[in-house]
């Protein structure tokens, strides 16, 4: 079929101008795949129950990140002691916590920085880790050794306890922080996935052609190599949103992370654990709301994975 | 050699007169998710002791199916065997209960496989998956079973064999490895030798050698050979008779020289037309046209009509003939025999 | 076998290089951009210009590239290396305790942890990975299946506090109550948290909760490896050999299906003791990961530097000695 048609282009005279043409088409034809591979992904996706509602829990959570007042006209830092603990109400369907704090409009506020870390950290590991992945991946030789051995380093470090060193050192624990603690020890492991993606990529036939045609490195990485490995980072990526909210919440568990007066749902736990016998909502909301976003981004990444995935069609 | 081989438990009606193997109406079937597959389609042939029948065909023919279950190693599910017998000395294995069938494998009928490497065990030397069987089926200690292997391994030729028995599989050749399989498949003496594409994974020169070492021991032991191939060469130098298969059926039935010298059945002869010939130099190579069909999805009356030259209108609406009687040694499923054989 | 060993442990020395200098270039910036970190164990006090002094330059921050942004500390890092290996030195607290007597102190409960852990998930993950692997689509896999997602989706520290409470406390007390129940039971294994009375009883549960995490992956991989296996060439010749269904699948198949399994739980040791970190802050387990977390929250930094130092020390020899490992179970891995 293309056959016919770049041939009928070349018969039909138009003017060849050195080797434009022969590169556009399977260039195009190229494009095209992927871009019924994206909207095949994008039709099984949508048929898919869990890839839905985990999306729309996400959607909730993300809008409670970003616009706190629609969903709360409460000032969660508005507290009286004499409220303490009271159980949820109408008025206030996640009742108050130990210092007389409308829980709810807590919980809606602490979804903002477990969400902004996670996203300015994964934001981070997806740019940093996947430019080294590619040229690790794309030029082999002492770039790859390089940028291997460094990885092998950043992955011998736990990251819990590579995080509670330099969290504990740098005193300041904010989102900044906790960002850049997080963007630091993870970004090898999606550098990692990028190479491999490359390596197997940089292989295919279509690659050689366009190298025999004479492209640039730069136009072979980005045009031809990069869109092969972008399903497997997107499906990486979205898990790693899941690991990075429940990491700033351990964090902050630890007393580590953020604290009070800040809001964070890791925060509401750490705060209220011994109150679970008495009181198990003070536990069971922030709890939920945690569970939820990081499930949700796991369960999301695991249908992007088989949608993108065609052995798994 | 015989003196270690322990006297069997003798099967339930086995006859000695009987032949070592006898395969009627087999029917296979595997039940996926896109439909039944009906892989195997009332294939029937028979060995003699020290004959070596081929069983020829495309890949995706039944051939390799119909070897596994011979020998009763089907992946179940998918695959189910759903009809027919598999007679050794008269007695249906398929009957048998699986503690009985199980000690018929390796013991009397034994297989070789295609791709020696997968084949073999990675992570066990050579020396440990043969001495297993001496252990697990003749009882013999780790030290005698040991012996044993050492001694096939010197049987297939394997150079340096009292080293190489603490090997690695990853560490012999191609055609080494191919000599363990055939090493392991003899160590029991059986009487009938499955070969499924036995030297399809190697090189030119290596085949040969692997060809005639088998031809060798078959003769020493004068033991039924059924070779499973799609190598029309391989068939002519090595097989006495030869059933040709097709979309899980057995389409012609002959002993070699009469297929190579007039083939019955269009199939065989498109494939031996396929084959280029030294004393045709020059000559365009025709090719069967098309594709074997899917087996989820026959076409209607004979498998092969729509790739068929001679094919006419009873050949797309009646179902395919049964084995036609061509000579008294030959059998053909063709309405158009005739023509076929005499077209030359 | 010989090369590989040769070669993996000229691998290790640089790994060990390269992750101490991470670990003494993370802090180094830290107090860099941050200022001395003795500080902070005054809170919001001033403490005297003499005494501040004197507990930074005996913490070692006193080197003057620590005020420097950005400066390696090539020096300082050359100190750190030499104390470490040559004098089995990790710094020490405020009270001039050594870091190093302080972690023998508190090793033979983490330690005791770490085993119920890794058992715990070893024994309990490889039977169901097994038993969902061989069954593929049966309940047994659908559970696992789901399970593993579940767990991987809850915070260690949220199953943690759950079991606490839940199991601990609430369930706890239902035990007390009854007479006929034996107290090693009762307030022992069912306790909220580490109990010196009954020092191993009172470290099964806290032990479980580290182990869930990988028993969910355990499980999986498990599965995932005994399902790619069963299928293999060789296991239908290991069938057609005549063996029994015992043989092909408890020899042939489970050999060559655990050797992932077991690579990765000996990598997750390192990871059991990062998490050990959480378990013993929840379970109040006088261990080593309840050491950091007190002396992270009280700002003690020098301690924190010290002990998280010797754990990655051991992470990386119990990863080099996995890798040995996996090359005496894997002979395709020994003669690369």
């Amino acid at each position: 079929m293309s056959d016919l048609t770049s041939a009928g282009a070349a018969v039909g005279g138009a003017p060849v101008t050195g080797d434009g043409p022969p590169i556009g088409a399977p260039g195009g034809e190229g494009k095209e795949r992927s871009a019924s591979l994206w909207a095949d992904a994008r039709r099984q996706l949508v048929r898919d129950p869990v890839f839905m509602i985990s999306f729309f829990y996400i959607l909730v959570v993300s809008s409670m990140a970003a616009f706190p007042k629609l969903w709360t006209s409460q000032d969660p830092r508005d507290c009286t002691t004499d409220r303490s603990r009271i159980a949820p109400s109408g008025e206030h369907p996640f009742g108050f916590d130990i210092l007389g704090c409308d829980y709810y409009s807590h919980a809606i506020y602490g979804a903002r920085p477990s969400m902004v870390i996670a996203v300015m950290a994964t934001g981070g590991i997806v740019v940093f880790g996947g430019v080294l992945g590619l040229l690790a991946g794309y030029y082999g030789g002492w770039v790859d050794s390089i940028i291997s051995r460094v990885m092998d380093i950043f992955f011998s470090l736990p990251f819990l306890l590579g995080a509670i060193v330099f969290l504990t050192v740098i005193k300041r624990q904010n989102i900044w922080t906790i960002a850049a603690v997080l963007f630091l020890l993870a970004w090898p492991t999606i550098a990692r996935i990028i190479r491999g993606s490359v390596i197997s990529s940089k292989d295919l036939d279509y690659v050689h052609a366009a190298k025999a045609v004479g492209a640039s490195n730069g136009r072979l990485m980005f045009r031809h190599i990069l869109p092969n490995a972008i399903a497997p980072m997107l499906v990486y990526a979205t898990i790693v949103l899941g690991s990075f909210v429940a990491a700033e919440a351990t964090l902050t568990f630890l007393g580590v992370g953020l604290a009070p007066p800040a809001q964070s749902w890791g925060i509401m736990i750490s705060v209220h654990q011994v109150y679970f016998l008495e009181d198990p909502w003070l536990l069971l909301f922030p709890c939920g709301l945690l569970v939820g976003t990081v499930l949700s981004f796991i369960l999301m990444g695991d249908a992007l994975r088989d949608a993108l995935d065609p052995k798994f069609r | 050699m015989t003196d270690v081989n322990v006297k069997l438990d003798a099967l339930p009606g086995l006859d000695p007169n009987a032949l070592p193997l006898e395969v009627k109406n087999l029917q296979v079937e595997f039940r996926t998710r896109n439909g039944i597959a009906h892989a195997v389609n009332g294939v029937s042939f028979d060995l003699r002791a020290g004959e070596t029948r081929a069983i020829l065909g495309e890949s995706g023919c039944g051939k390799s199916v119909t070897a596994q279950a011979i020998m009763g190693i089907l992946d179940t599910p998918p695959g189910f065997v759903t009809g027919g017998e598999i007679l050794y000395r008269g007695v249906d294995l398929l009957k048998l209960p699986e503690s009985e069938r199980r000690k018929v494998r390796a013991n009397r009928i034994a297989m070789i496989f295609q791709d020696a490497l997968s084949a073999l065990n990675p992570v066990f030397t050579v020396g440990f998956q043969l001495a297993e069987l001496f252990r697990k089926h003749r009882g013999m200690s780790r030290q005698d079973a040991k012996a044993r292997a050492i001694e096939l391994l010197d049987l297939v030729k394997i150079p340096a064999a009292r080293q190489r028995v603490n090997d690695y599989p990853h560490q012999f050749s191609g055609g080494m490895r191919q000599r363990v399989m055939i090493a392991m498949a003899l160590a029991l003496d059986p009487e009938v030798l499955i070969a499924d594409e036995p030297t399809t994974a190697l090189d030119v020169t290596v085949q040969a050698q692997i060809m005639a070492l088998l031809a060798e021991l078959q003769q020493e032991r004068n033991m039924g050979l059924v070779l499973i191939t799609h190598d029309m060469g391989v068939v002519a130098d090595v097989a006495d008779r030869i059933s040709v298969m097709y979309a899980g059926r057995v389409i012609e039935e002959a002993g070699v020289d009469d297929i190579y010298a007039s083939p019955a059945h269009p199939y065989t002869k498109g494939l031996l037309e396929s084959i280029p010939r030294l004393d045709l130099k020059g000559q365009e190579l025709s090719a069967i046209k098309g594709l074997p069909p899917a087996l989820t999805n026959l076409p209607s009356g004979c498998a092969f009509n729509p790739r068929c030259r001679y094919a006419q209108d009873v050949c797309r609406k009646d179902p395919a003939p049964s084995l036609l009687q061509v000579s008294p040694s030959r059998t053909a499923a063709c309405h158009f025999w005739k023509e076929v054989k005499g077209d030359e | 076998m010989g090369r590989y060993v040769i070669r993996r442990l000229l691998q290790f020395i640089p790994t060990v290089l390269g992750t101490m200098f991470l670990l003494h270039y993370m802090t180094s910036l830290a107090i860099q951009f941050s200022g001395n970190p003795v500080r902070a164990l005054f809170g919001d006090r001033t403490p005297p210009p003499a005494l501040l002094e004197a507990i930074t330059e005996r913490l070692g921050y006193g080197d003057p590239c620590l005020s420097q942004k950005g400066n390696w500390c090539i020096g300082l890092f050359g100190d750190r290396l030499q104390s470490v290996f040559f004098h089995f030195d990790f710094g020490i607290n405020l009270r001039q305790r050594e870091v190093t007597d302080l972690v023998a102190d508190a090793l033979p409960f983490t330690l005791k942890l770490l085993v119920i852990a890794i058992l715990f998930e070893a024994v309990v993950g490889i039977a169901a990975g097994v038993l969902a692997g061989l069954r593929g689509g049966s309940f047994t896999d659908y559970l696992v299946k789901i399970s593993t997602v579940f767990i991987i989706s809850v915070p260690i520290f949220v199953l943690g506090v759950v079991v606490r409470e839940f199991v601990g406390v609430k369930f706890g007390n239902v035990l007390r109550g009854q007479d006929w129940i034996p107290d090693v039971i009762s307030t022992g294994m069912f306790s909220p948290g580490f109990k010196p009375d009954y020092p191993f009883a009172s470290l099964i549960i806290p032990g479980m909760v580290l182990g869930a995490v990988s028993l969910a992956t355990t499980a999986r991989l498990t599965r995932t490896s005994i399902m790619e296996n069963i299928r293999a060439d060789y296991v239908r010749t290991a069938k057609a050999k005549g063996l029994t269904n015992k043989r092909v699948i408890g020899v042939h198949t489970l050999r060559n299906s655990l050797i992932p399994v077991i690579t990765f739980l000996g990598v997750d040791i390192g990871a059991a003791m990062a998490g050990a970190v959480v378990t013993e802050t929840i379970f109040n387990v006088p261990g080593i990961g309840r050491l950091v977390t007190m002396s992270a929250r009280t700002g003690e930094s020098s301690v924190v530097v010290g002990v998280v130092t010797m754990l990655v020390l051991v992470v990386l020899v119990a990863n080099l000695l996995v890798d040995l490992l996996y090359a005496v179970l894997d002979p395709r891995i020994r003669y690369e």
